[in-house]
């Protein structure tokens, strides 16, 4: 393989990561967002290089959908709800930002070490693919498991997908089955994540997943 | 082949999928429960015919053989019933007020699709397929559990989406790795995605990626299967549901996630320097088992307690498939069977006694035999049934885990038994409370549908008492094959 199609994979691969670090210490909700729209941005470029590299003209297909709906329709949607809201403010954080990057950086060489470990054999593009896709998904779950406010898991949980989205481009030939299937499953999250939304302002006016953790256990009925 | 001619397999999936799109149609509600337990019923006979009609030449996409048939006749047929007992449920609600009519036709149109995604799941040959299918279930259950929005309902409808899709996430995770692993031998593209040839040509894959592969699908699936420690979700998503749902989660959708487990367990333990996937699977099934007996004692919720008895029940027969071997396999089988019909017929008993107490609390529930006969007894069968005591079917089925276990690792058979001896304490503390005594709270006549019911529990009993041989005969072939 030649050497800079190699390293331009690596780059894009790896910046996906360091945008996952990037949001784990964002405090405040749009920035999270736009945060959100640059590693989708980042992941549409990967994904295409990846199309380009494979000769995987369907591969642009994904490029496309991640550009459209998750750097641009998600992220601008999300930014009307908060204004509409009107919660705006910071994020209550359950872990301090400090502790959170040092766990960052734990999950990051542990999926580097496993993932490296046992996928000797593999194509070295895949495989150095497949290290940083864990990793992005499981920085994404570090997102989802230290902050307290719903809209910023559903945006951990999307950046979450969109590490899953790497992984599938990385293997080679994956059959479009899968890459339409994940595209259509963050559809359908988001779908889901906005009627709960709605449903959640309809009843408590905020969107702090605390304000639902209040009621575990005092069941009236 | 032709691909669109009918056939029993595209009959499991058209119907559900067909009728779930008349019922989004249908503006009257006792015309769609009526529509929604025919669909269901003309799935289940069509289910049936898979059993005696020539099977389908495996596909790219589908498949069929002796393993899931079994799980898909059982599907359908818990999901016969379980429409049944739904239409006589909403009524109520819908009295009530807690449910509106446009509510019905959103519950009655995701019934079906989760109807479709469950056979879907069953029957794709395609490890991505399964998974979609496996997550537009899930999707179906979430939005369904979320219902009734009030705070707990959305509470646990929450609750389970995150758990639920971090669970998804890892398995779709490992799938791919199942791929990376498959593609350098059977080749690029949808081959190196079908079970079929997955199968045959698992000797020559890569043991280190597979042993990853299994831990990411193991905790994937396993979150659906409600294995401790990733079970958090159950309870609230059961409790909070409507009750028909609740039924169809413990008796249906955590099969669904076993069944992927199961096949990924043969994949593995196709090759044969990967790692041995029977012992991850006995240490989370006995987790959950022993740490589900005793959450059953402090229960106030009376689905909440039942939910638990699921995860220590998904607990069992993870640990049967763990310890394998054609006896061990076999009870395993026969365990998840009875399981099924078993809770689901609790649970529709519980559902019209949370309708007519107009409660869940276990301690607002007393004396039901007396006030009502019909579904106090048709309970105090179940839970004994449940608790595992003779001559019902789950106590063959325990007992034969319990002996092949004895029989192979003794320390382990005693966990198990001690685990199973708890949970039996605290399921018969609670049935006296709530079946005996004096009657409390609203003694009004019920209008129950019992048939769902003692259907069940008399095919509980059968299977207790006498199993046909044809079916012993199927059951331990397919125990062979699990290995």
């Amino acid at each position: 393989m030649n050497g800079l199609t190699f390293d331009i994979a690596h780059l894009l691969a790896g910046g996906l990561v360091l945008v996952s670090f990037m949001m784990l210490y964002q405090d405040r909700l749009y920035s999270l967002l736009n945060m959100f729209a640059l590693h989708s941005l980042v992941l549409t470029l990967s994904v295409a290089w990846q199309a380009y590299v494979q000769q995987a003209p369907h591969l642009y297909v994904t490029a496309t959908i991640a550009l459209v709906f998750k750097a641009i329709i998600i992220p601008v949607a999300l930014h009307r709800m908060i204004r509409r809201l009107g919660i705006h403010r910071e994020i209550e954080t359950v872990v301090g930002i400090g502790p959170t990057m040092f766990a960052g950086m734990a999950l990051v060489a542990l999926s580097m070490v496993v993932m490296l470990r046992v996928t000797q054999a593999a194509d070295p593009l895949a495989r150095e693919d497949l290290a940083f896709a864990l990793s992005v998904v499981l920085l994404g779950l570090l997102v989802m498991v230290t902050r307290r406010n719903a809209v910023s898991q559903i945006v951990g949980f999307m950046s979450l997908e969109n590490g899953l989205v790497l992984a599938a481009t990385g293997a080679k030939g994956m059959p479009l089955v899968v890459e339409i299937s994940v595209a259509f499953s963050i559809l359908i999250a988001f779908i889901v994540i906005g009627v709960f939304l709605f449903r959640i302002r309809e009843r408590f006016d905020t969107v702090d997943v605390r304000a639902l953790d209040d009621f575990k256990g005092k069941r009236r009925r | 082949m032709n691909p669109l001619a009918f056939s029993p397999v595209t009959g499991v999936l058209l119907i559900p999928a067909s009728a779930a799109v008349l019922l989004a149609l249908l503006p009257s509600y006792r015309m769609s429960a009526r529509l929604n337990v025919f669909a269901s019923l003309l799935t289940f006979i069509t289910a049936l015919l898979l059993l005696v009609t020539e099977r389908p030449q495996p596909g790219r996409y589908l498949l069929v053989d002796d393993l899931n048939i079994v799980f898909i006749v059982l599907n359908t047929f818990v999901g016969f019933t379980t429409s049944v007992f739904s239409a006589s449920y909403i009524g109520h609600e819908l009295e009530t007020g807690r449910l509106t009519p446009a509510n019905l036709r959103f519950y009655h149109a995701m019934y079906q699709i989760m109807m479709f995604g469950m056979n879907l799941a069953f029957v794709s040959n395609n490890i991505g397929l399964m998974w979609v299918a496996v997550e537009l279930a899930t999707l179906t259950t979430v939005l369904m559990v979320g219902i009734y929005r009030t705070h707990e309902a959305l509470e646990a409808a929450w609750k389970y989406f995150i758990l639920g899709s971090v669970g998804i996430a890892f398995a779709l995770f490992g799938t791919i790795l199942v791929y990376m692993a498959a593609q350098p031998v059977v080749g690029e593209g949808y081959d190196a995605m079908a079970w079929t040839l997955l199968i045959q040509h698992a000797v020559a894959f890569d043991p280190a990626l597979l042993n990853v592969a299994f831990v990411f699908l193991l905790l994937g699936y396993g979150t659906k299967v409600g294995l401790a420690p990733l079970h958090a979700w159950l309870p609230d998503a059961h409790a909070e549901g409507p009750t028909p749902i609740s039924a169809v989660l413990s008796g249906l959708l955590l099969n669904v996630a076993l069944y992927a487990v199961l096949r990924f367990k043969i994949l593995i333990a196709a090759s044969p320097e990967a790692i041995a996937p029977g012992p991850l699977m006995v240490t989370m099934g006995l987790t959950s088992l022993i740490f589900a007996a005793f959450m059953l004692y402090r229960r106030r919720d009376i689905k909440r307690m039942f939910a638990y008895s699921s995860i220590e029940h998904m607990g069992i027969i993870v640990f049967a498939f763990g310890m394998g071997g054609p006896l061990a396999n076999f009870a395993g089988l026969l365990h998840m069977v009875m399981h099924s019909l078993t809770k689901s017929a609790i649970f529709y008993a519980v559902g019209h006694i949370a309708q007519i107490k107009g409660t869940q609390r276990l301690s607002s529930i007393r004396g039901l035999t007396e006030s009502h006969p019909g579904l106090g007894w048709g309970l105090v069968i179940g839970v004994i049934a449940i608790a595992g005591l003779p001559p019902l079917g789950i106590f063959m089925s325990e007992f034969l885990v319990v002996s092949s276990t004895f029989a192979r690792q003794p320390l382990l058979a005693i966990l198990l038994v001690l685990g199973l001896l708890i949970a039996f304490g605290a399921l018969l503390l609670r049935l006296t409370g709530v079946a005996f005594g004096q009657p409390r709270g609203s003694t009004a006549p019920v209008e129950a549908s019992y048939l769902p019911m003692y259907s069940h529990l008399a095919l509980v009993f059968g299977g207790g008492v006498y199993l046909p041989p044809p079916l012993v005969a199927w059951f331990q072939h397919i125990a062979q094959l699990l290995g």
